[in-house]
């Protein structure tokens, strides 16, 4: 089986990780409650959707 | 490899996937609305859509519009014949003559996407991606088509909202 020979160099192994960071999700306003909303989602706090309908009664995290 | 095989498979074999897709149908049907991941949203699709076209084809207002005694013994058999084949995947009785009476008449002007998915969030727990599927209300137009109509006529007529408490989904993680 395939073995390394060597050891990689810290400069190796951390530019290898220069691209392992996360990005910050996406949040819009909701046009109806103005609270961040996810996009083309329904809105977490009042349960709209695209100015249409309301879809599911809020429910209360603990 | 699975070229040119469409369909998701979630994990599950055949008929873990059929058992539970026959229950996802039949609350949906009876429901109207349910609530599930995303993926197992776009996959129920498949079935209800069927469903509901070969209950259409089938409709009680095509069978009372028979011309004549022979024509509409052909129709009543069809029928007869369609809801049986249906009854193969719905399993209750009570969704089967939902289907054939109400969302029958019900997508008549339709032709196909009888449903609609709106994407609900993350799951607590599992971080699932969670949706809702939806059947059509009666009369609901589509935003492009409305857009279209009200640019040829008069002015569009605005979807009313619609409270609606959240539907249980019947089956089991």
């Amino acid at each position: 089986m395939a073995v390394p020979k060597r050891r990689k160099s810290r400069a190796k192994r951390d530019s290898r990780r220069a691209n392992h960071s996360i990005s910050a999700g996406v949040f819009n306003e909701c046009p109806k409650c103005s609270a961040p909303r996810q996009p083309h989602r329904i809105c977490s706090s009042c349960g709209w959707y695209k100015d249409r309908y309301v879809l599911e009664t809020v429910e209360v995290e603990v | 490899m699975r070229h040119r095989k469409a369909g998701r498979k979630l994990g599950r074999s055949a008929s873990h996937r059929k058992a539970m897709f026959r229950n996802m149908v039949t609350s949906l049907i009876e429901e109207g609305m349910i609530q599930t991941t995303t993926p197992r949203a776009k996959e129920v699709r498949r079935f209800v859509e069927k469903l509901i076209t070969s209950a259409k084809r089938n409709a009680p207002s095509l069978v009372d519009g028979a011309v004549s005694d022979a024509e509409r013994e052909v129709l009543v058999q069809q029928r007869v014949a369609a809801i049986r084949q249906a009854g193969k995947f719905v399993r209750s009785r009570d969704a089967l003559q939902i289907l054939f009476s109400e969302y029958a008449e019900r997508y008549k002007s339709r032709n196909g996407g009888y449903t609609r998915i709106v994407k609900v969030g993350r799951r607590l727990g599992d971080n699932a991606d969670m949706a809702l599927i939806e059947l059509l209300p009666k009369d609901y137009v589509d935003a492009r088509v409305r857009r279209a109509q009200s640019v040829e006529a008069a002015p569009a007529v605005e979807a009313e909202p619609v409270v609606e408490a959240q539907a249980e989904e019947e089956k089991g993680e």
